[in-house]
Formats: C-alpha cells, sequence, structure tokens
C-alpha cells in the first residue's frame, strides 16, 4: 500500500475560512473577474481574494514594470494599478455566481471604501450577502488610492487601522482579515492596532514603495504615463525576504500574532513552505501568475505535497511555524559556533570567484598555491589578485596546432578534473565561516560550510555582556 | 589605400554562406548573462593576445557594447577577423570552465563579433593610447612621434604591429608586394568564415588610424634595404610563408596543377567561381580542407581529399575535419601520389599507391597502384619559408627556413630588425600573428625609448 499523500486541506482559518489547500491568489488582477476566478480554480487554485472592491477608479495606461535580472524576467514588479474598476454591483453579482459554482473553494472580499463607519458597514453587509468566506481589509495599497485617505493612508496609522477595523467588525459575520502595509517603519504597530481592533486574521505584506528604473534615453521613470511616473507597489521573487522578515516579526510577537496569510514573492511551493514554516495558515500568489498563468498552481501542490511526504508531515499543521523560534535577536547567537569552508576538489571547475570574493570581499583567507605551494601565515604574504592577474596577462600563449601541443600533461594538470593551478584552498586558521565563497560558486556542492568543533561552550554576546549563562537554542522542533 | 577592389559576387555570397551567423542582440546578452565571469579568466590565458574575455562580455551584457569593442581591441585589434577565423575550441571555449559543468561553453567567438559588428558599424576608430598604455593622445617622458617602423607584408602580424605603434603615436609603414593588404585573412581565409570584403574593412580601420600602406613593394634587393634604413628606425617583418611546397613527383607542371592557397586566392577574389568535375586534394592539414571545402561549393561534383597516413594523423583541427564530411568531402587514408599526366580528353590521370605505415615510415603496398583521372589537382602539404628575402637581411639569422626572434619581444639578431607572425613560428594562427605583431611593437617603442635616454 503506498502511503496516504497528506492533507493540505485548511481548516478554520481565522476561525471560519476553509480550502482545499493553501494556494490562494492575492487581490490583484488574476482576481478581476469571476470568470477569471473560476477557471483559477479549476486550474487548482483553493481560494482567491477578490480584486479590491469598492467605489470604481479609472486606471492610467501604462501600469506595470518589472526588474529583469541576467536575462531573467520580472525579478521584481511594479504597478500603478488602483482598486477594481468595475462597479461594486458588478463585482457582488460575480461573487455569487463563483461562490455558488465552487462552494468549497475560499473567496474573500477585499474591501476599500472611504473612511467612514456607514460606508463600511455597507459593503460589510453587501459583500457577506453575495456569499463571501471571508473579508481582507485593504489597508495597504501603497498608490493613488492613499492619495485619497484610503489604502496604506489608513494602515500607517495604527489608530485608524484600530478604528475602521472595528466598525467592520460590529457588522461582519465572517473572518476579518487585515493586510498590512510594509511601508511603515514596524510593521508590528500596525498588526497590534489591527488585532486590538477585533481582527481574526491579517494578511501581509503588501506592495512596498518603489521606483523600479528609469529610461536613459527619455529619463522617465517607468512605467511611463505620458512622460510622468509615479511612485508604485514592489513585489515579485525580489520581495519575498522582506515579507519573510516581517512575517516572523509579526508572527513573534504575542500582541501583533494572528491567523495570517503570508505574501510577498511566493511563486512555487518551496516559498510557501517557508512561509508556512513562518507561521503562516494560507499564503498569496500574484506576481507568479501574472508571469506565467494560474497554471503554476499544479506543481505548487504537488510540490508541497511530496516535500511534506518526505518530512512525514500529514497536515499544514505538523509544520506550521516551527522556524519562528529559530529566528532571534543577534545578541543570542551564540559567538563559539565555528564554521569553515572546504572545497571539493572533485567538483572544483576552476572558476576562481571564491578566490576574488574573499579577497576583495571577505578576508583573504581563499588561495590559489597549490602549485606554488602554501603560503601560511600573514596574508600579506600571498600575491594580490591584481598581480596574479598580471601575471597570466604577461604569460606566453600560443595556438596548439599539432597534436602533441594540444595533448594535456598529466604531471601539470594534477589529479581533479580542473587543472590543480585553478583549485583553490581555503586557509582554515584565517577562515571566519562567513559563507560567501559558497554563496559565490557556481557548482552545487562545491563549497560546503563545515562545522569545526573547537570544544568551547556556547556563550552569547547577551551572556558575556550580563555575565549570565547562554541561552541554548532548541535543537529540535 | 589600395585601388584595387573585389567585386561583389552574389553566387559566391550564396554558395560560401556564413558558417557562423552572428547573434542577434538579444540572443548575445543572454549569453553574455551565462558568462561566469571568471577570476584570472582561463579562456584570456588560453588567448594568445590575452583578450580580457570576461571583461568584454559583462560589457556586452550591460550593453557597455562601445567599451566592449575597445576592451577586445585594447588586447587584438584585428578582434573582427579573430572572432571568424579563431579555432576557438583549441583556445577560448576549448579552456571555458563551463565544460567541466557539463554546460556548453560560452559562444566567446560569436560575442566578440557581436561587440566589433557594432564598433563597424558606428564608424569609430580605437582610442589611442599613451606611452603608460592608457587612452588619451602620447605624451609622455618621450616623443613617440618621431619612431618610424617599416612593416613588410601587409598580413595580420604586420598589421598588428603598425597599429600598436600608430596607438602609441609612432609612424608606421606596411610595405605590401601584393595589389591588397590583409595578407591571408584577404586572401586565404575560406570565404565562409571570413570574406575578403570584411578583412578589407577592418584593414580601412587601421589605415583610417593613420597607418601608411604602400603596395606593389617587393623588398628583394640590398638596394631596397638600404633605403628602407635610410627611411625607417626599425624594420618589421611580418612577411608570412613563402610559396606552397611542390609534390615533387613526374608531371606537376601540367595544366589542372594549381596548389591550395593559389585556389582559395583565386575564389575569394572572383577570379575562379565554378569548379567543374573531379577534384583531388593532396594532404589533410587546415589549408588541406578549406581547399577541398571550397571545391565542394565552387560546384566539384566528388572531392577527394588524399593523404599518406591515417586518419589520426591528419594536421587539420577536429572540428575542421567534421566539417569537410558533411561538405561531402571523401577521405583516401594511406595513399600516395606517384605521378600526375593529362589524358587526351584534357583531364588529368593521377596515379597513386597504397603504403602502409611501419612506425614513421611508409612503405609501398605491392601491387595496389590505383590511377585517379580528375580534373583539379590540388596540392596543400605546407608552405615552404621566403628564404630568399631573409638571405638578403644583415644578420638576421633563419634555421629550418624561420627567422630566429625571440618570442617575448620579436627581436632578431640583428638590433634594427623585428620578426613575428608565421615567418618566425611556422605557421599558425591569425591571432598568433597579431600577438606577436603587438609585441615586437612594444619592444621597438622600449628600444627607441632606450636610445632616446642614452
Amino acid at each position: 500500500m503506498p502511503e496516504p499523500m497528506p492533507d493540505l486541506r485548511v481548516r478554520n482559518f481565522a476561525g471560519a475560512i476553509s480550502s482545499p489547500n493553501p494556494f490562494w491568489l492575492a487581490s490583484a488582477p488574476p482576481t478581476n473577474t469571476g470568470e477569471m476566478i473560476a477557471r483559477a480554480f479549476d486550474a487548482g487554485w483553493g481560494g482567491a481574494v477578490w480584486k479590491t472592491i469598492g467605489e470604481p477608479i479609472t486606471n492610467v495606461s501604462s501600469r506595470y514594470s518589472s526588474i529583469d535580472w541576467m536575462g531573467d524576467r520580472m525579478m521584481g514588479f511594479n504597478n500603478i494599478e488602483l482598486i477594481s474598476d468595475r462597479t461594486v454591483d458588478e463585482n457582488l453579482r460575480e461573487m455569487a455566481e463563483v461562490k455558488k459554482r465552487y462552494p468549497h473553494n475560499a473567496v474573500i472580499a477585499s474591501l476599500m471604501v472611504a473612511s467612514n463607519r456607514e460606508a463600511w458597514h455597507e459593503i460589510v453587509t453587501r459583500a457577506e450577502d453575495a456569499g463571501a468566506d471571508g473579508l481582507e481589509l485593504n489597508f495597504g495599497c501603497p498608490h493613488g488610492m492613499s492619495e485619497r485617505g484610503m489604502g496604506s493612508a489608513v494602515g500607517q496609522v495604527p489608530e485608524y487601522t484600530e478604528l475602521i477595523t472595528s466598525w467592520v467588525k460590529e457588522k461582519a459575520r465572517t473572518p476579518v482579515l487585515v493586510k498590512l502595509t510594509p511601508n511603515i517603519s514596524d510593521i508590528r504597530s500596525v498588526a497590534r492596532a489591527a488585532k486590538r481592533g477585533g481582527a481574526d486574521g491579517l494578511s501581509a505584506i503588501n506592495t512596498i514603495n518603489s521606483i523600479t528604473g528609469i529610461d536613459l534615453d527619455t529619463f522617465v521613470p517607468r512605467p511611463n504615463v505620458d512622460g510622468k511616473s509615479s511612485h508604485g507597489g514592489y513585489c515579485g521573487p525580489a520581495v519575498k525576504p522582506i515579507a519573510l522578515n516581517m512575517v516572523q516579526q509579526i508572527m513573534a510577537d504575542s500582541e501583533a500574532a494572528l491567523p495570517l496569510s503570508g505574501i510577498g514573492g511566493i511563486a512555487d511551493w518551496r516559498d510557501a513552505a517557508e512561509f508556512i514554516l513562518l507561521g503562516c495558515g494560507t499564503v498569496q500568489v500574484c506576481t507568479a501568475v501574472m508571469h506565467y498563468g494560474y497554471r503554476i498552481v499544479e506543481d505548487m501542490v504537488e510540490g508541497l505535497e511530496n516535500w511534506m511526504r518526505s518530512k512525514g508531515f500529514n497536515s499544514l499543521d505538523d509544520f506550521r511555524g516551527l522556524s519562528v523560534q529559530r529566528v532571534t535577536e543577534w545578541k543570542h547567537l551564540n559567538l563559539n559556533y565555528k564554521i569553515v569552508a572546504r572545497i571539493d576538489e572533485q567538483k572544483c571547475i576552476g572558476c576562481d570567484l571564491c578566490h576574488i570574493a574573499c579577497w576583495d570581499g571577505a578576508h583573504q583567507c581563499i588561495h590559489l598555491d597549490r602549485v606554488s605551494g602554501p603560503v601560511d601565515g600573514h596574508i600579506e604574504q600571498h600575491a594580490i589578485p591584481a598581480a596574479k592577474e598580471a601575471e597570466s596577462r604577461a604569460s606566453l600563449a600560443f595556438t596548439p596546432v599539432t597534436r602533441r601541443e594540444r595533448a594535456v600533461d598529466p604531471a601539470e594538470h594534477g589529479p581533479y578534473p580542473t587543472p590543480l593551478a585553478r583549485i583553490p584552498r581555503v586557509d582554515e586558521t584565517e577562515c571566519v565561516g562567513c559563507n560567501l565563497c559558497a554563496c559565490v560558486c557556481p557548482v552545487d556542492g562545491c563549497i560546503t560550510m563545515v562545522r569545526v568543533d573547537k570544544g568551547v561552550a556556547p556563550e552569547t554576546w547577551d551572556g558575556r555582556t550580563k555575565g549570565a549563562q547562554c541561552v541554548t537554542q532548541p535543537q529540535n522542533h | 589605400m589600395s585601388t584595387a577592389t573585389i567585386p561583389d559576387d552574389p553566387q559566391l555570397r550564396e554558395r560560401f554562406t556564413e558558417i557562423k551567423p552572428p547573434l542577434t542582440a538579444q540572443a548575445a546578452v543572454i549569453e553574455a548573462d551565462r558568462c561566469l565571469n571568471c577570476f584570472d579568466a582561463p579562456c584570456t590565458a588560453a588567448c594568445p593576445t590575452h583578450i580580457d574575455v570576461p571583461g568584454f562580455i559583462k560589457r556586452i551584457a550591460t550593453g557597455n557594447l562601445r567599451g566592449s569593442a575597445v576592451r577586445i581591441l585594447d588586447a587584438n585589434i584585428l578582434g573582427a577577423s579573430c572572432a571568424r577565423v579563431c579555432p576557438v575550441d583549441v583556445l577560448c571555449e576549448g579552456a571555458c570552465v563551463m565544460h567541466r559543468q557539463n554546460r556548453k561553453p560560452i559562444q566567446i567567438a560569436l560575442l566578440q563579433r557581436h561587440a566589433m559588428d557594432a564598433f563597424d558599424a558606428s564608424g569609430e576608430l580605437p582610442p589611442l593610447l599613451n606611452s603608460m598604455g592608457a587612452p588619451g593622445p602620447a605624451s609622455g617622458i618621450w616623443d613617440s612621434t618621431k619612431l618610424r617602423v617599416a612593416c613588410i607584408g601587409a598580413g595580420p602580424a604586420s598589421l598588428a604591429c603598425a597599429a600598436e605603434l600608430r596607438r602609441r603615436g609612432a609612424r608606421a609603414t606596411v610595405l605590401e608586394r601584393r595589389a591588397l593588404p590583409g595578407g591571408l585573412n584577404t586572401y586565404g581565409v575560406a570565404e565562409y568564415k571570413l570574406r575578403a570584403a570584411e578583412s578589407l574593412r577592418e584593414v580601412e580601420m587601421i589605415r583610417r588610424m593613420g597607418v601608411e600602406f604602400r603596395f606593389g613593394i617587393e623588398v628583394d634587393s640590398a638596394s631596397a634595404l638600404s633605403q628602407l634604413e635610410s627611411e625607417f628606425d626599425f624594420v618589421f617583418l611580418g612577411v608570412g610563408l613563402g610559396a606552397m611546397q611542390r609534390l615533387g613527383i613526374p608531371g606537376e607542371e601540367s595544366a589542372g596543377v594549381m596548389n591550395a592557397l593559389e585556389l582559395i586566392a583565386s575564389y575569394k577574389t572572383g577570379h575562379l567561381r565554378e569548379i567543374r568535375g573531379t577534384v583531388v586534394v593532396v594532404g589533410a592539414g587546415n589549408t588541406a580542407i578549406d581547399a577541398a571545402n571550397a571545391a565542394r561549393r565552387l560546384g566539384a561534383d566528388t572531392v577527394y581529399l588524399l593523404y599518406r597516413r591515417s586518419e589520426s594523423d591528419i594536421g587539420a583541427f577536429n572540428f575542421e575535419y567534421e566539417h569537410a564530411k558533411q561538405e561531402g568531402v571523401q577521405f583516401l587514408w594511406r595513399r600516395q601520389p606517384l605521378a600526375v599526366r593529362p589524358d587526351a580528353h584534357g583531364r588529368l590521370l593521377l596515379e597513386t599507391i597504397q603504403v602502409r605505415q611501419v612506425d614513421r615510415a611508409l612503405l609501398p603496398i605491392p601491387d595496389s597502384h590505383y590511377t585517379i583521372a580528375c580534373d583539379l589537382l590540388v596540392p596543400a602539404i605546407g608552405q615552404s619559408p621566403l628564404a630568399q628575402l631573409l638571405e638578403q637581411l644583415r644578420g638576421v639569422k633563419v634555421r629550418d627556413g624561420r627567422i630566429e626572434a625571440d618570442a617575448l619581444t620579436g627581436r632578431t639578431a640583428n638590433p634594427r630588425y623585428f620578426a613575428a607572425g608565421d615567418c618566425v613560428n611556422g605557421g599558425r594562427e591569425v591571432v598568433d600573428a597579431v600577438a606577436g605583431g603587438k609585441r615586437a611593437a612594444l619592444a621597438m617603442l622600449n628600444a627607441a625609448e632606450v636610445a632616446a635616454h642614452a
């Protein structure tokens, strides 16, 4: 009998929202209409947060711009699109139809109206009457709407956040999620305010204020709207580390922590697993879908299932939040934990990027002296990289035109696939274990960081300065 | 510049379409992004001119195309032709670390061509260098503009030498006996790799840098040498190799026998547009392959490449051999020509015999005579040195037909004569000639500076 696949179902998130899997579409262009959301559910998405509903707006063109990286498109993505440009009636009528056709998928109504109690009461009632499983208060939109006193204009002021959340809670019968803006010095202050206002859950993060770039011919930043641009909301893979940090901050703070729907650069199941490890109950995706379409959810579901299976997790709850406590303040890190870089000579391809990175960006302890013989001791005894380069530029090279000239001399080449002279050596006595070489090495598993046990008891900065005992970090979850 | 030109021939262009077409702008950036930017890169070390390969490639990735081209030209003034003719499999691309990660090596040659094509289209010239090697007008401790150098031969070695001298302020004059400059780049490279017109375009850039060219000049007498010595401070010998060696068999003077370099030069300059029937090329070096492929493309039905040794002994690069097979060239191994004679119908009858190899010796196999009827016989068994000229050079030492010159400086036994390229190395690649010519230029500048301070 094959083992049963893990259960990806989300049950009673924020009290009462359930979905077949934790993968939701974020409130954004991919959830603009009922027809789109129906196709997304058919493709396998567990839930969808409807493109923010409110008084219809007028958009500009163009609306998007992106950052490419080394030939890959959309490492970072930016938009100046506003909330739904369709009427509340139209959106809610379609929502009712979607909910009827897909009763098991989560449909969340993202809402944004003027900051008065009656307006919020009215929109909450109408959305719930249309069948919304929950409400997401858009206090995060960083462009356009904030100029009108909505979106991040609310989310940047804890008092407003608390107040409007409490108005919504006066009416709401379904769970209320507050979507947080990252454009604030400490996201916890607003998260706490939402919690005080009675929110049942949070969504984080919304997009980050950005100017993605400037056209070097016209000097107009992108996206160009008739010769001018406006700051937009940044998202995509580039923002994931920022989102993870904010998610961790919220979940580690008892005054802020609530059921959390993680957002920010999630493009595959690995990203999703990371957000869940930091405590998220569901995750929301937008940019990756705008790039590749709804179909990406298939691998997200399968990949997460297979990973959970390999780890022995049966449900999302089995691993949710496992990494929250693995983040601590720097002062609690063990100062006596020592690792050094080891280079696998069989895998090294001789690009020597670790050498130059260590010399120019770290601590000058990776050397190209395997043939000349190691020179240990003070770094100044080594030839500097520029001298090494000058030496090879001054050497004579010629085209090997005969077979004999083309033959490799085994004595000079050495025992590894790469000529010995190009395989760097780590001076472990000088290596500070910073990881830089492993980061730059293009070969998987070629440079590993190996623990060197010095037999010294753990010690933290906090402990050292307070003279107190080191708090040992939990080793197992 | 020479008034001679090469007519544009659509038939030639069609039959010799480029084997390596250029990259599109976006493909170039994608390829440039793949480059790891190795430290002290093996590709750079493998290049005889030590082009900063990652340096010019990353400039393509950032869109700094002018900077990329200048980076190439700083190291190799013939960067455009080298991008097309270099045997990169045994040079930069062969050294690429990607091979060891089971990845395709970076297409360095095509990227170099991309940068050079853009530079050519811009009509710019490489910047001048001052005496410290930095861009800027020639200036500094001594006045390099007084230095005058004659470069004999207008092939890659002389062109590189003259250009380097010009970039650093000196005056350089190239003397060529033929009607067109470029040497083998113009007359001897297969047209599907480098068009003669492109070679000439590259030389034109060097002329615009201020190098003087004189054509139809044969330096073949003591008085010619004396005249050179009175006009110039140094003489650079970039004379290349002489005529192709002869087969040394009876009947070699027959009509229908044409050596490989003659064949290549004839079709590239528009004098030979069509070949019919059967062609036999004797030899198995890179030039033999070029000639055999050319014969196929010019219309020959059957092209035999006849070699007295076996497949594993051929001098040609592997990729050239593979290319010839794709062109439909047929190989006859361990077969030696004995004699050639015309038949009654104007064709040639080439008498051959099978040989077997015992150690390095070749022994004829009895009763293995075989006569091949052909329309063209093309000897291509290496080039012999231009010994006659060299004998006239005072004090310049020659050994085995090669001029003896210091590898680092090109200095010969006579302090006023420097030499590099095929006439010194016995016949390598364009990039080797460029490297040698450039080193000689720097050595002459050095010598002149030392003399100025004496």
